[in-house]
């Protein structure tokens, strides 16, 4: 450090030397390659291994985003119902995603993504038991991003069945959406995708990330659920006229749908399940149908409610993600906006006929997923990019109608039978006080000062 | 002039608003509290260790009126609010020594 400019003369002279041994070295060294310069072909096996590398990471980055939106959903349902079931409603969500997550690894997975030689399920790989330690280790990385998809189905029903569903109960019903009902739904449509193989995705049936396989079949099993439970003590008046059950924290709610529409840049890209230049129309087709669902919802909500109601806001803009997941990948983004915009005046005027009609879905789910769900699976066959005929039309109307046949049924059958055995609802004092204090022995915002501590404490 | 404030389960506040508003009463106040008489609280678990909630959550009403009112509007509270069980509430009647509208300054019964 005493004497700067000689250090740097010296380094110079080091970096010289260097250089004059290099070029006196290389032209033997380079001699071979010089004669056939690199080329994509002769790097193919370079590029290959950076190309899984990178499908690896997209897969599994949009995974975790996937995940994330288990938080909208609980934020979602928590702020759209009452304080005195906060608890509950989010140990709902975190239930269900864990127990979900067993369920689908030991049989899930296996039927959905296995070797199916009917096409009506799969049936091998249970518990990742095909998978030997040398193998590439893909099926991992699908599995996480599957597993976030089984659980977003199973999530939806918890909102359509809140504030009146026993715990234990829901548990049951977690375990068997995400180890039967969806997996066998979608290994009709998606199981090609790994080992699998059905008969609906034989037809040419078009859901890119699932507005039916995962939405749909989210939003029937809710329809069955709310059906068979019967609306809450009070949400109809004894005229039979719905009453208003306002959400007690409609700034949770919000964050829940920012938080899901973030999730769904994983959701919809993601399912590329492969690094590659689609995901940039897919991310753009996303959200312009989400900010046209928002928009419909409110100019929908103002002219028929009066106001631009912000719960209808709210769903509208989960309605044209819900609307824009199956043909995200196959449509334009003029075609987007359209979905998007009947996704959010639908919803208005769907959720306002299922409260006619006596099914209590607080939050919607039904709406939002079954319904926009349906719509968004046909609106890929309508504004199919390659052009849509009668008979790409009527493989979307098939998908539609099997997924609400199989789902329905097979739900509200399950939901009847754990009403009649255990009991799928709680008892109506319960109910009245809360789940959170009977279920739990917890209050989500219980002020100190009222709780009466063991002993006594002397500051 | 009579003041009549009643403890009562929160969710048969609407029917109590109701009754009373059939009975004439035009105007009310009412709180969320938390209390404890004869229904007693619950001994829970926090991560496994025991606490008592002794205090429960219920609605206050309060509702200024004329004498000839507090009969018929007590009436309309035990026809509402009662379940039978512990926790039902209780209805205090006090007398009011005076009522005066902030807006026009009126006082007594013309301000009620």
């Amino acid at each position: 450090m005493k004497t700067p400019i000689l250090r740097r003369l010296a380094v110079l002279a080091a970096l010289g030397l260097a250089l004059a041994l290099c070029l006196a070295v290389s032209p033997a060294a380079l001699a071979d390659e010089a004669a056939a310069p690199p080329t994509p072909e002769s790097n193919s096996e370079a590029i290959a291994l950076v190309q899984s590398h990178a499908d690896y990471v997209w897969t599994l980055v949009a995974a975790f985003l996937v995940f994330l939106m288990q938080a909208g959903f609980a934020m979602v349902e928590t702020g759209l119902t009452r304080a005195k079931n906060a608890v509950n409603i989010c140990m709902k969500n975190l239930m269900d995603f864990s127990a979900g997550s067993l369920a689908y690894w030991a049989v899930g997975f296996g039927i959905m993504f296995g070797v199916s030689s009917t096409g009506w399920f799969g049936a091998s790989g249970f518990f990742f038991s095909d998978f030997a330690t040398e193998q590439d280790p893909w099926v991992f990385a699908f599995w996480m991003f599957q597993v976030v998809f089984a659980a977003t189905a199973a999530t939806i029903v918890s909102g359509a069945m809140a504030e009146r569903t026993k715990f234990s109960s829901y548990l049951m019903y977690s375990v068997f959406i995400s180890a039967f009902v969806y997996p066998v739904f979608g290994s009709w449509a998606w199981g090609g995708l790994y080992k699998g193989g059905g008969w609906l995705e034989g037809m040419g049936f078009i859901d890119f990330a699932g507005s039916t396989v995962v939405h749909s079949v989210g939003g029937w099993a809710a329809l069955a659920g709310a059906v068979v439970l019967g609306p809450r003590l009070g949400r109809y008046g004894k005229d039979g006229k719905p009453r208003a059950m306002p959400g007690h924290n409609l700034v949770l709610a919000t964050l829940g749908v920012f938080l899901l529409w973030f999730g769904w840049f994983g959701f919809n890209p993601g399912s590329t399940t492969a690094a590659s230049k689609d995901i940039a129309l897919i991310a753009v087709n996303t959200n312009l149908a989400a900010a046209a669902g928002a928009t419909a919802a409110m100019i929908a909500a103002w002219l028929f409610l009066k106001k631009p109601d912000a719960t209808m806001m709210l769903n509208g803009a989960l309605a044209g993600l819900v609307g824009i997941t199956a043909g995200c990948a196959n449509v334009s983004p003029t075609s987007a906006v359209i979905i998007g915009l009947v996704a959010g005046t639908l919803v208005v005027f769907s959720v306002l006929c299922f409260d006619r009609i006596k099914v209590d879905d607080p939050v919607g789910a039904i709406s939002v997923h079954g319904v926009c769900g349906a719509w968004g699976t046909f609106a890929a066959g309508l504004f199919n990019g390659e052009g849509t005929s009668a008979a790409i039309l009527g493989v979307q109307l098939l998908g539609i109608a099997a997924a609400f046949v199989w789902t329905f049924g097979t739900m509200w059958v399950f939901f009847k039978i754990v009403a009649a055995t255990v009991g799928l609802r709680v008892s109506a004092e319960e109910e009245v006080e809360g789940l959170d204090f009977h279920e739990h022995g917890n209050d989500a915002y219980a002020p100190d000062a009222f709780r009466t501590l063991p002993g006594d404490v002397t500051p | 002039m009579k003041k009549v404030e009643c403890i009562v389960r929160p969710h048969l506040l609407e029917a109590v608003k109701t009754a009373l508003q059939e009975v004439g009463i035009v105007g009310m106040t009412v709180s969320e509290v938390k209390g404890f008489g004869r229904q007693k609280g619950h001994t829970e678990t926090y991560r496994g260790s025991e606490y008592k909630v002794e205090f429960l959550p219920k609605v206050k009403v309060e509702v200024a009126l004329t004498d000839e009112l507090v009969d018929a509007a007590v009436d309309a509270v035990l026809k509402t609010a009662k379940t039978g069980k512990f926790g039902d509430g209780k209805v205090f009647v006090s007398t009011l020594e005076e009522v005066v509208r902030i807006r026009t300054g009126e006082r007594g019964e013309g301000a009620l």
